[in-house]
Protein backbone atom coordinates (compact mmCIF):
# COMPACT_ATOMS: atom_id res chain seq x y z
CA UNK A 1 0.00 0.00 0.00
CA UNK A 2 1.14 3.51 -0.73
CA UNK A 3 2.17 5.40 2.34
CA UNK A 4 0.59 8.72 3.10
CA UNK A 5 3.91 10.42 2.55
CA UNK A 6 4.35 8.85 -0.87
CA UNK A 7 0.94 10.04 -2.00
CA UNK A 8 1.73 13.56 -0.81
CA UNK A 9 5.02 13.64 -2.68
CA UNK A 10 3.42 12.27 -5.86
CA UNK A 11 0.69 14.89 -5.60
CA UNK A 12 3.24 17.63 -4.97
CA UNK A 13 5.18 16.69 -8.05
CA UNK A 14 2.16 17.47 -10.25
CA UNK A 15 2.28 21.09 -9.15
CA UNK A 16 5.86 21.87 -10.07
CA UNK A 17 5.85 25.15 -12.02
CA UNK A 18 5.87 24.24 -15.74
CA UNK A 19 6.33 20.64 -14.68
CA UNK A 20 5.81 17.48 -16.70
CA UNK A 21 2.76 15.20 -16.78
CA UNK A 22 2.67 11.68 -18.11
CA UNK A 23 0.23 11.21 -20.98
CA UNK A 24 -1.87 9.03 -18.71
CA UNK A 25 -2.16 11.65 -15.97
CA UNK A 26 -2.79 14.34 -18.55
CA UNK A 27 -5.76 12.44 -19.97
CA UNK A 28 -7.06 11.84 -16.47
CA UNK A 29 -7.07 15.57 -15.71
CA UNK A 30 -8.60 16.35 -19.11
CA UNK A 31 -11.41 13.90 -18.38
CA UNK A 32 -12.02 15.51 -15.00
CA UNK A 33 -12.15 18.91 -16.68
CA UNK A 34 -14.76 17.70 -19.16
CA UNK A 35 -16.78 15.52 -16.80
CA UNK A 36 -17.20 17.95 -13.89
CA UNK A 37 -19.21 20.53 -15.86
CA UNK A 38 -21.19 17.73 -17.54
CA UNK A 39 -22.12 16.14 -14.19
CA UNK A 40 -22.89 19.55 -12.70
CA UNK A 41 -25.17 20.31 -15.64
CA UNK A 42 -26.90 16.95 -15.32
CA UNK A 43 -27.27 17.42 -11.55
CA UNK A 44 -28.76 20.85 -12.01
CA UNK A 45 -31.29 19.62 -14.54
CA UNK A 46 -32.50 16.61 -12.49
CA UNK A 47 -32.60 18.60 -9.23
CA UNK A 48 -35.65 20.46 -10.52
CA UNK A 49 -34.35 23.82 -9.34
CA UNK A 50 -34.59 25.20 -12.82
CA UNK A 51 -37.42 24.94 -15.28
CA UNK A 52 -36.68 22.65 -18.20
CA UNK A 53 -37.49 25.49 -20.53
CA UNK A 54 -34.48 27.40 -19.19
CA UNK A 55 -32.17 24.51 -18.47
CA UNK A 56 -32.70 21.33 -20.47
CA UNK A 57 -30.72 18.32 -19.27
CA UNK A 58 -28.03 16.45 -21.22
CA UNK A 59 -30.56 13.74 -22.11
CA UNK A 60 -33.02 16.29 -23.53
CA UNK A 61 -30.25 17.73 -25.65
CA UNK A 62 -29.21 14.29 -26.91
CA UNK A 63 -32.81 13.51 -27.74
CA UNK A 64 -33.02 16.79 -29.63
CA UNK A 65 -29.88 15.99 -31.61
CA UNK A 66 -31.56 12.70 -32.55
CA UNK A 67 -34.84 14.24 -33.75
CA UNK A 68 -32.92 17.07 -35.43
CA UNK A 69 -30.94 14.57 -37.47
CA UNK A 70 -34.04 12.44 -38.20
CA UNK A 71 -36.60 15.12 -39.04
CA UNK A 72 -34.83 18.43 -39.53
CA UNK A 73 -31.86 17.60 -41.73
CA UNK A 74 -29.08 18.18 -39.17
CA UNK A 75 -26.40 16.95 -41.55
CA UNK A 76 -27.33 19.66 -44.05
CA UNK A 77 -27.13 22.31 -41.32
CA UNK A 78 -23.71 21.05 -40.28
CA UNK A 79 -22.51 20.90 -43.87
CA UNK A 80 -23.73 24.33 -44.90
CA UNK A 81 -22.33 25.99 -41.75
CA UNK A 82 -18.97 24.25 -42.11
CA UNK A 83 -18.90 25.31 -45.73
CA UNK A 84 -19.59 28.96 -44.85
CA UNK A 85 -16.96 29.02 -42.13
CA UNK A 86 -14.34 27.28 -44.24
CA UNK A 87 -15.02 29.47 -47.28
CA UNK A 88 -14.80 32.70 -45.25
CA UNK A 89 -11.75 31.42 -43.41
CA UNK A 90 -9.90 30.24 -46.53
CA UNK A 91 -10.64 33.47 -48.36
CA UNK A 92 -9.24 35.48 -45.50
CA UNK A 93 -6.18 33.18 -45.14
CA UNK A 94 -5.40 33.40 -48.86
CA UNK A 95 -5.35 37.19 -48.64
CA UNK A 96 -4.05 37.68 -45.09
CA UNK A 97 -0.95 35.50 -45.40
CA UNK A 98 0.68 37.35 -48.32
CA UNK A 99 -0.40 40.77 -47.00
CA UNK A 100 0.79 39.97 -43.47
CA UNK A 101 4.05 38.66 -44.92
CA UNK A 102 4.59 41.95 -46.75
CA UNK A 103 3.69 44.02 -43.65
CA UNK A 104 6.10 42.02 -41.51
CA UNK A 105 8.90 42.19 -44.06
CA UNK A 106 8.82 45.66 -45.61
CA UNK A 107 8.54 48.81 -43.50
CA UNK A 108 6.72 50.95 -46.10
CA UNK A 109 4.01 48.30 -46.44
CA UNK A 110 3.75 48.16 -42.66
CA UNK A 111 3.42 51.94 -42.43
CA UNK A 112 0.80 51.95 -45.16
CA UNK A 113 -1.38 49.04 -44.05
CA UNK A 114 -0.92 48.32 -40.36
CA UNK A 115 -2.55 51.42 -38.84
CA UNK A 116 -5.41 51.02 -41.31
CA UNK A 117 -5.91 47.37 -40.40
CA UNK A 118 -5.68 48.19 -36.70
CA UNK A 119 -8.42 50.74 -37.20
CA UNK A 120 -10.74 48.46 -39.13
CA UNK A 121 -10.39 45.48 -36.82
CA UNK A 122 -12.08 47.40 -34.03
CA UNK A 123 -15.17 47.85 -36.14
CA UNK A 124 -17.84 45.32 -35.16
CA UNK A 125 -18.44 42.75 -37.90
CA UNK A 126 -22.15 42.69 -37.02
CA UNK A 127 -22.46 46.34 -37.94
CA UNK A 128 -21.37 45.50 -41.46
CA UNK A 129 -24.42 43.29 -42.05
CA UNK A 130 -26.58 45.99 -43.67
CA UNK A 131 -23.72 47.04 -45.92
CA UNK A 132 -22.88 43.47 -46.84
CA UNK A 133 -26.53 42.87 -47.76
CA UNK A 134 -26.49 45.95 -49.96
CA UNK A 135 -23.19 45.18 -51.62
CA UNK A 136 -23.05 41.41 -51.79
CA UNK A 137 -26.71 40.50 -51.69
CA UNK A 138 -28.38 37.86 -49.54
CA UNK A 139 -27.05 34.62 -50.99
CA UNK A 140 -24.21 32.44 -49.68
CA UNK A 141 -21.56 35.04 -50.43
CA UNK A 142 -23.02 37.43 -47.86
CA UNK A 143 -22.54 34.88 -45.04
CA UNK A 144 -19.04 34.18 -46.25
CA UNK A 145 -18.36 37.91 -46.38
CA UNK A 146 -19.37 38.40 -42.74
CA UNK A 147 -17.05 35.60 -41.60
CA UNK A 148 -14.33 37.10 -43.76
CA UNK A 149 -14.77 40.55 -42.20
CA UNK A 150 -14.67 39.01 -38.73
CA UNK A 151 -11.42 37.11 -39.25
CA UNK A 152 -9.40 38.78 -41.98
CA UNK A 153 -8.18 41.91 -40.20
CA UNK A 154 -7.15 40.07 -37.05
CA UNK A 155 -5.43 37.47 -39.16
CA UNK A 156 -3.38 40.01 -41.12
CA UNK A 157 -2.00 41.51 -37.92
CA UNK A 158 -1.19 38.12 -36.41
CA UNK A 159 0.55 36.95 -39.59
CA UNK A 160 2.59 40.17 -39.65
CA UNK A 161 3.60 39.56 -36.04
CA UNK A 162 4.60 35.94 -36.79
CA UNK A 163 6.77 37.16 -39.64
CA UNK A 164 8.38 39.86 -37.50
CA UNK A 165 9.32 37.24 -34.90
CA UNK A 166 11.70 35.52 -37.33
CA UNK A 167 15.12 36.04 -35.70
CA UNK A 168 17.13 38.71 -37.54
CA UNK A 169 20.28 36.55 -37.36
CA UNK A 170 18.58 33.89 -39.48
CA UNK A 171 17.96 36.57 -42.12
CA UNK A 172 21.44 38.09 -41.84
CA UNK A 173 23.06 34.65 -42.08
CA UNK A 174 21.29 34.18 -45.42
CA UNK A 175 22.40 37.64 -46.56
CA UNK A 176 26.03 36.84 -45.83
CA UNK A 177 25.65 33.63 -47.84
CA UNK A 178 24.58 35.78 -50.80
CA UNK A 179 20.82 35.27 -50.72
CA UNK A 180 18.82 37.85 -52.66
CA UNK A 181 15.59 39.40 -51.39
CA UNK A 182 13.17 36.86 -52.80
CA UNK A 183 15.35 33.99 -51.60
CA UNK A 184 15.38 35.44 -48.09
CA UNK A 185 11.59 35.72 -48.11
CA UNK A 186 10.92 32.25 -49.53
CA UNK A 187 13.79 30.22 -48.06
CA UNK A 188 14.15 31.87 -44.65
CA UNK A 189 11.26 34.08 -43.53
CA UNK A 190 8.42 31.87 -44.75
CA UNK A 191 10.07 28.65 -43.62
CA UNK A 192 10.95 30.07 -40.23
CA UNK A 193 7.48 31.53 -39.64
CA UNK A 194 5.54 28.47 -40.86
CA UNK A 195 4.90 26.83 -37.47
CA UNK A 196 3.71 30.13 -35.99
CA UNK A 197 1.55 30.73 -39.08
CA UNK A 198 -0.17 27.38 -38.67
CA UNK A 199 -0.88 28.26 -35.04
CA UNK A 200 -2.31 31.59 -36.15
CA UNK A 201 -4.59 29.78 -38.59
CA UNK A 202 -5.71 27.45 -35.79
CA UNK A 203 -6.57 30.35 -33.49
CA UNK A 204 -8.34 32.38 -36.17
CA UNK A 205 -10.33 29.33 -37.26
CA UNK A 206 -11.89 29.46 -33.78
CA UNK A 207 -12.84 33.09 -34.36
CA UNK A 208 -14.34 32.25 -37.74
CA UNK A 209 -16.72 29.82 -36.00
CA UNK A 210 -17.75 32.45 -33.46
CA UNK A 211 -18.92 34.64 -36.35
CA UNK A 212 -21.13 31.89 -37.73
CA UNK A 213 -24.24 32.85 -35.76
CA UNK A 214 -23.77 36.46 -36.78
CA UNK A 215 -23.32 35.48 -40.42
CA UNK A 216 -26.46 33.37 -40.38
CA UNK A 217 -28.47 36.37 -39.19
CA UNK A 218 -28.35 37.42 -42.83
CA UNK A 219 -31.34 35.93 -44.64
CA UNK A 220 -30.32 32.36 -43.97
CA UNK A 221 -32.72 29.42 -43.97
CA UNK A 222 -30.31 26.70 -42.89
CA UNK A 223 -27.20 26.19 -40.82
CA UNK A 224 -26.33 25.65 -37.18
CA UNK A 225 -26.29 29.35 -36.35
CA UNK A 226 -29.61 29.88 -38.09
CA UNK A 227 -31.11 26.91 -36.21
CA UNK A 228 -29.97 28.35 -32.90
CA UNK A 229 -31.58 31.69 -33.74
CA UNK A 230 -34.81 30.06 -34.86
CA UNK A 231 -34.93 27.80 -31.80
CA UNK A 232 -34.92 30.95 -29.68
CA UNK A 233 -38.15 32.08 -31.31
CA UNK A 234 -39.84 28.79 -30.40
CA UNK A 235 -38.27 28.58 -26.93
CA UNK A 236 -36.53 25.33 -27.90
CA UNK A 237 -33.68 25.70 -25.40
CA UNK A 238 -32.65 22.09 -25.91
CA UNK A 239 -32.02 22.87 -29.57
CA UNK A 240 -30.03 25.99 -28.65
CA UNK A 241 -27.90 23.82 -26.38
CA UNK A 242 -27.53 21.19 -29.07
CA UNK A 243 -26.47 23.75 -31.68
CA UNK A 244 -23.93 25.39 -29.37
CA UNK A 245 -22.44 22.05 -28.34
CA UNK A 246 -22.26 20.85 -31.94
CA UNK A 247 -20.38 23.98 -32.97
CA UNK A 248 -18.05 23.40 -30.04
CA UNK A 249 -17.42 19.81 -31.07
CA UNK A 250 -16.75 20.67 -34.70
CA UNK A 251 -14.40 23.41 -33.57
CA UNK A 252 -12.61 21.04 -31.24
CA UNK A 253 -12.04 18.46 -33.96
CA UNK A 254 -10.74 21.08 -36.41
CA UNK A 255 -8.45 22.35 -33.69
CA UNK A 256 -7.12 18.83 -33.11
CA UNK A 257 -6.60 18.47 -36.84
CA UNK A 258 -4.48 21.63 -36.88
CA UNK A 259 -2.42 20.31 -33.97
CA UNK A 260 -1.92 17.05 -35.81
CA UNK A 261 -0.80 18.94 -38.93
CA UNK A 262 1.64 20.89 -36.77
CA UNK A 263 3.24 17.73 -35.40
CA UNK A 264 3.26 16.16 -38.84
CA UNK A 265 4.82 19.11 -40.68
CA UNK A 266 7.26 20.37 -38.09
CA UNK A 267 8.80 17.24 -36.58
CA UNK A 268 11.93 19.22 -35.67
CA UNK A 269 9.93 21.16 -33.07
CA UNK A 270 8.97 17.98 -31.26
CA UNK A 271 12.36 16.26 -31.21
CA UNK A 272 14.54 17.03 -28.25
CA UNK B 1 51.95 39.47 -46.78
CA UNK B 2 49.30 40.66 -49.25
CA UNK B 3 46.61 42.94 -47.96
CA UNK B 4 43.21 41.26 -48.04
CA UNK B 5 40.99 43.79 -46.33
CA UNK B 6 41.86 47.44 -46.13
CA UNK B 7 39.81 49.70 -43.92
CA UNK B 8 40.33 53.38 -44.65
CA UNK B 9 39.15 56.09 -42.22
CA UNK B 10 35.94 54.19 -41.67
CA UNK B 11 33.28 56.07 -39.69
CA UNK B 12 29.77 55.08 -38.74
CA UNK B 13 27.14 57.19 -36.99
CA UNK B 14 23.83 55.83 -35.76
CA UNK B 15 20.85 58.19 -35.66
CA UNK B 16 21.05 61.90 -36.28
CA UNK B 17 20.93 65.21 -34.45
CA UNK B 18 21.37 65.25 -30.66
CA UNK B 19 20.70 61.57 -30.32
CA UNK B 20 23.35 60.43 -32.78
CA UNK B 21 26.00 58.02 -31.58
CA UNK B 22 29.40 57.74 -33.19
CA UNK B 23 29.94 53.98 -33.37
CA UNK B 24 33.13 54.18 -35.37
CA UNK B 25 35.48 57.10 -35.95
CA UNK B 26 38.31 57.10 -38.45
CA UNK B 27 39.21 53.42 -38.26
CA UNK B 28 42.16 52.63 -40.51
CA UNK B 29 43.60 49.15 -40.61
CA UNK B 30 44.96 46.59 -43.06
CA UNK B 31 44.31 42.89 -42.63
CA UNK B 32 46.58 40.47 -44.47
CA UNK B 33 45.73 37.46 -46.55
CA UNK B 34 45.27 34.34 -44.39
CA UNK B 35 45.79 36.44 -41.28
CA UNK B 36 43.92 35.73 -38.05
CA UNK B 37 43.07 39.07 -36.45
CA UNK B 38 41.13 39.38 -33.21
CA UNK B 39 39.30 42.47 -31.97
CA UNK B 40 38.74 43.21 -28.27
CA UNK B 41 37.48 46.24 -26.40
CA UNK B 42 35.05 47.48 -23.80
CA UNK B 43 31.39 47.39 -24.71
CA UNK B 44 30.36 50.16 -27.06
CA UNK B 45 33.78 50.29 -28.74
CA UNK B 46 32.25 49.43 -32.12
CA UNK B 47 34.04 46.11 -32.68
CA UNK B 48 30.84 44.32 -33.69
CA UNK B 49 29.74 47.27 -35.82
CA UNK B 50 33.07 47.21 -37.65
CA UNK B 51 32.68 43.46 -38.27
CA UNK B 52 29.14 43.97 -39.58
CA UNK B 53 30.40 46.72 -41.88
CA UNK B 54 33.07 44.39 -43.29
CA UNK B 55 30.33 41.78 -43.76
CA UNK B 56 28.20 44.35 -45.57
CA UNK B 57 25.31 44.07 -43.10
CA UNK B 58 25.81 47.68 -42.01
CA UNK B 59 27.13 50.49 -44.18
CA UNK B 60 29.68 53.13 -43.27
CA UNK B 61 28.78 56.78 -42.93
CA UNK B 62 32.13 57.71 -44.46
CA UNK B 63 35.40 56.06 -45.40
CA UNK B 64 35.73 52.76 -47.18
CA UNK B 65 36.36 49.06 -46.77
CA UNK B 66 38.06 47.29 -49.65
CA UNK B 67 38.55 43.59 -50.25
CA UNK B 68 41.40 42.90 -52.69
CA UNK B 69 41.28 46.58 -53.59
CA UNK B 70 37.58 46.58 -54.51
CA UNK B 71 35.20 48.58 -52.27
CA UNK B 72 32.47 46.37 -50.84
CA UNK B 73 28.82 47.14 -51.44
CA UNK B 74 26.67 44.92 -49.27
CA UNK B 75 27.11 41.30 -48.27
CA UNK B 76 28.95 38.93 -50.59
CA UNK B 77 29.84 35.25 -50.82
CA UNK B 78 33.54 36.08 -50.45
CA UNK B 79 32.86 37.10 -46.83
CA UNK B 80 31.12 34.51 -44.66
CA UNK B 81 29.89 35.33 -41.19
CA UNK B 82 29.39 33.32 -38.02
CA UNK B 83 27.09 34.84 -35.41
CA UNK B 84 26.94 34.30 -31.66
CA UNK B 85 23.73 32.26 -31.83
CA UNK B 86 20.26 31.70 -33.30
CA UNK B 87 21.55 31.79 -36.85
CA UNK B 88 20.97 28.15 -37.80
CA UNK B 89 17.76 27.11 -39.51
CA UNK B 90 15.93 24.88 -37.01
CA UNK B 91 13.72 23.32 -39.70
CA UNK B 92 16.72 21.96 -41.62
CA UNK B 93 18.87 19.01 -40.61
CA UNK B 94 22.58 19.56 -39.92
CA UNK B 95 23.59 18.55 -43.44
CA UNK B 96 20.89 20.70 -45.05
CA UNK B 97 21.94 23.68 -42.94
CA UNK B 98 25.50 23.23 -44.16
CA UNK B 99 24.33 22.96 -47.77
CA UNK B 100 21.99 25.96 -47.47
CA UNK B 101 24.08 28.26 -49.67
CA UNK B 102 23.72 25.74 -52.50
CA UNK B 103 19.98 26.50 -52.59
CA UNK B 104 20.78 30.08 -53.52
CA UNK B 105 21.13 31.46 -57.02
CA UNK B 106 24.66 32.75 -56.41
CA UNK B 107 25.60 29.27 -55.28
CA UNK B 108 24.04 27.61 -58.32
CA UNK B 109 25.20 30.01 -61.01
CA UNK B 110 28.87 29.51 -60.44
CA UNK B 111 28.59 25.76 -60.42
CA UNK B 112 29.01 23.28 -63.23
CA UNK B 113 27.72 19.77 -62.56
CA UNK B 114 31.23 18.64 -61.72
CA UNK B 115 31.44 21.38 -59.13
CA UNK B 116 28.15 20.24 -57.64
CA UNK B 117 29.66 16.80 -57.20
CA UNK B 118 32.66 18.20 -55.40
CA UNK B 119 30.41 20.47 -53.36
CA UNK B 120 28.57 17.42 -52.06
CA UNK B 121 31.93 15.95 -51.25
CA UNK B 122 32.83 19.21 -49.58
CA UNK B 123 29.77 19.15 -47.33
CA UNK B 124 30.81 15.69 -46.16
CA UNK B 125 34.41 16.79 -45.77
CA UNK B 126 33.26 19.71 -43.59
CA UNK B 127 31.07 17.39 -41.52
CA UNK B 128 34.14 15.30 -40.96
CA UNK B 129 36.41 18.26 -40.23
CA UNK B 130 33.97 19.64 -37.69
CA UNK B 131 33.32 16.29 -36.05
CA UNK B 132 29.65 16.33 -37.05
CA UNK B 133 29.36 13.10 -39.01
CA UNK B 134 27.36 11.32 -36.29
CA UNK B 135 24.76 14.12 -36.12
CA UNK B 136 24.46 14.57 -39.90
CA UNK B 137 20.66 14.16 -39.93
CA UNK B 138 19.86 15.66 -36.53
CA UNK B 139 18.06 18.97 -36.14
CA UNK B 140 19.90 21.94 -34.59
CA UNK B 141 17.76 22.02 -31.44
CA UNK B 142 18.86 18.47 -30.68
CA UNK B 143 22.48 19.66 -30.46
CA UNK B 144 24.47 21.35 -27.70
CA UNK B 145 25.55 24.97 -28.14
CA UNK B 146 29.07 23.92 -29.12
CA UNK B 147 27.84 21.50 -31.76
CA UNK B 148 25.47 24.15 -33.13
CA UNK B 149 28.39 26.54 -33.60
CA UNK B 150 30.32 23.81 -35.41
CA UNK B 151 27.41 23.56 -37.84
CA UNK B 152 27.35 27.35 -38.25
CA UNK B 153 31.07 27.39 -39.05
CA UNK B 154 30.76 24.50 -41.51
CA UNK B 155 27.84 26.25 -43.21
CA UNK B 156 29.86 29.45 -43.52
CA UNK B 157 32.85 27.58 -44.97
CA UNK B 158 30.95 25.58 -47.61
CA UNK B 159 31.27 28.06 -50.52
CA UNK B 160 35.00 28.48 -49.74
CA UNK B 161 34.85 32.12 -48.59
CA UNK B 162 38.15 33.98 -48.58
CA UNK B 163 37.20 35.80 -45.40
CA UNK B 164 35.48 34.44 -42.30
CA UNK B 165 33.95 37.04 -39.98
CA UNK B 166 33.17 35.80 -36.48
CA UNK B 167 31.10 37.82 -34.00
CA UNK B 168 31.72 36.42 -30.51
CA UNK B 169 31.00 32.96 -31.87
CA UNK B 170 31.98 31.15 -28.66
CA UNK B 171 30.57 33.74 -26.24
CA UNK B 172 27.69 31.51 -25.16
CA UNK B 173 29.74 28.32 -24.72
CA UNK B 174 31.17 26.83 -21.53
CA UNK B 175 34.93 27.05 -20.89
CA UNK B 176 35.79 23.46 -21.89
CA UNK B 177 33.82 23.55 -25.13
CA UNK B 178 35.47 26.87 -25.95
CA UNK B 179 38.96 25.38 -25.69
CA UNK B 180 38.02 22.62 -28.11
CA UNK B 181 36.50 25.18 -30.49
CA UNK B 182 39.64 27.35 -30.30
CA UNK B 183 41.88 24.56 -31.52
CA UNK B 184 39.31 23.61 -34.12
CA UNK B 185 39.11 27.09 -35.60
CA UNK B 186 42.91 27.43 -35.64
CA UNK B 187 43.05 24.15 -37.52
CA UNK B 188 40.39 25.41 -39.95
CA UNK B 189 42.24 28.66 -40.59
CA UNK B 190 45.39 26.77 -41.51
CA UNK B 191 43.61 24.16 -43.62
CA UNK B 192 41.24 26.47 -45.48
CA UNK B 193 43.67 29.39 -45.81
CA UNK B 194 40.88 31.70 -44.78
CA UNK B 195 41.43 35.22 -43.52
CA UNK B 196 39.69 35.35 -40.15
CA UNK B 197 38.41 38.47 -38.39
CA UNK B 198 37.30 37.48 -34.93
CA UNK B 199 35.49 39.72 -32.43
CA UNK B 200 35.44 38.75 -28.76
CA UNK B 201 35.25 40.24 -25.27
CA UNK B 202 37.63 37.60 -23.93
CA UNK B 203 41.26 38.79 -23.99
CA UNK B 204 42.69 35.30 -23.42
CA UNK B 205 40.75 34.03 -26.41
CA UNK B 206 41.92 37.00 -28.47
CA UNK B 207 45.60 36.33 -27.76
CA UNK B 208 45.37 32.57 -28.10
CA UNK B 209 43.73 32.76 -31.53
CA UNK B 210 45.10 35.93 -33.06
CA UNK B 211 48.30 36.75 -34.87
CA UNK B 212 47.41 40.34 -34.04
CA UNK B 213 45.10 41.67 -31.36
CA UNK B 214 43.35 44.96 -32.11
CA UNK B 215 42.18 46.86 -29.03
CA UNK B 216 39.29 49.21 -29.67
CA UNK B 217 38.13 52.04 -27.40
CA UNK B 218 34.61 53.37 -26.87
CA UNK B 219 32.97 56.81 -27.13
CA UNK B 220 33.65 57.27 -30.00
CA UNK B 221 34.46 53.74 -31.22
CA UNK B 222 38.00 53.68 -32.60
CA UNK B 223 41.13 51.59 -32.86
CA UNK B 224 43.20 52.23 -29.75
CA UNK B 225 46.21 49.98 -30.23
CA UNK B 226 47.39 46.89 -32.10
CA UNK B 227 49.48 44.13 -30.52
CA UNK B 228 51.49 41.48 -32.35
CA UNK B 229 51.04 38.24 -30.48
CA UNK B 230 54.41 36.77 -29.58
CA UNK B 231 53.45 33.12 -29.61
CA UNK B 232 54.68 30.45 -32.01
CA UNK B 233 52.46 29.83 -34.99
CA UNK B 234 51.41 26.42 -33.67
CA UNK B 235 49.41 27.12 -30.51
CA UNK B 236 48.58 24.77 -27.67
CA UNK B 237 46.51 25.21 -24.53
CA UNK B 238 49.53 25.13 -22.16
CA UNK B 239 50.77 28.40 -23.65
CA UNK B 240 47.97 30.18 -21.83
CA UNK B 241 50.00 29.76 -18.64
CA UNK B 242 53.33 30.91 -20.05
CA UNK B 243 54.73 34.08 -18.52
CA UNK B 244 54.91 35.78 -21.92
CA UNK B 245 51.23 35.04 -22.57
CA UNK B 246 50.19 36.26 -19.13
CA UNK B 247 52.27 39.42 -19.48
CA UNK B 248 50.61 40.28 -22.78
CA UNK B 249 47.20 39.47 -21.33
CA UNK B 250 47.88 41.88 -18.46
CA UNK B 251 49.04 44.65 -20.80
CA UNK B 252 45.94 44.33 -22.98
CA UNK B 253 43.51 44.01 -20.07
CA UNK B 254 45.00 47.12 -18.46
CA UNK B 255 44.74 49.01 -21.73
CA UNK B 256 41.07 48.02 -22.15
CA UNK B 257 40.33 49.08 -18.59
CA UNK B 258 41.96 52.46 -19.23
CA UNK B 259 40.04 53.04 -22.43
CA UNK B 260 36.75 51.99 -20.85
CA UNK B 261 36.91 54.86 -18.35
CA UNK B 262 36.33 52.45 -15.49
CA UNK B 263 38.51 54.49 -13.14
CA UNK B 264 35.61 56.71 -12.18
CA UNK B 265 33.86 53.60 -10.90
CA UNK B 266 36.87 52.72 -8.77
CA UNK B 267 36.92 56.24 -7.37
CA UNK B 268 33.22 56.02 -6.60
CA UNK B 269 33.69 52.69 -4.81
CA UNK B 270 36.55 54.16 -2.78
CA UNK B 271 34.47 57.18 -1.77
CA UNK B 272 31.60 54.92 -0.73
CA UNK B 273 33.93 52.77 1.35
CA UNK B 274 35.33 55.85 3.06
CA UNK B 275 31.84 57.13 3.81
CA UNK B 276 30.81 53.76 5.19
CA UNK B 277 33.83 53.76 7.49
CA UNK B 278 32.98 57.15 8.97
Amino acid sequence: MLSRQKIFSEWGRLWVIRGQLSRHTYLLFAMVGMLVPLVAWWGLSVSGWMDKVFMPGPMDVLARVYTWSMNDNLSHDIWISTYRVLAGFCLSAVLAIPIGLMIGTYRPVQAMLEPLTDFIRYMPAVAFIPLVMLWVGIDESSKIAIIFIGTFFQMVLMVAEDVRRVPITQIEAAQTMGANRSEIVSLVIVQSAKPALLDTLRVTMGWAWTYLVVAELVAANSGLGYSILRAQRFMQTDKIFAGIILIGLIGLSIDQMFRWLHRKNFPWMYKK
Amino acid sequence: MDTKISIEVASKTFGDGDKSIIALQGVTLDIGSNEFVTFVGASGCGKSTLLRCIGGLDSLTSGSIKVDGTPIGGPGVDRAMVFQHYSLYPWLSVIDNIKFSRLLRVGRENLTSADVETASGRADALLDLMGLTHVRDAYPNQLSGGMQQRVAIARALLPRPQILLMDEPFGALDAQTREVMHDLILHVSKLEKTTIVFVTHDVEEAIYLGQRVVVMAPRPGRVDSVYDVDLPEKRDQDMKLDSGFLRQKKVILTRIRETAGMRTDYELLERMTQQAEK
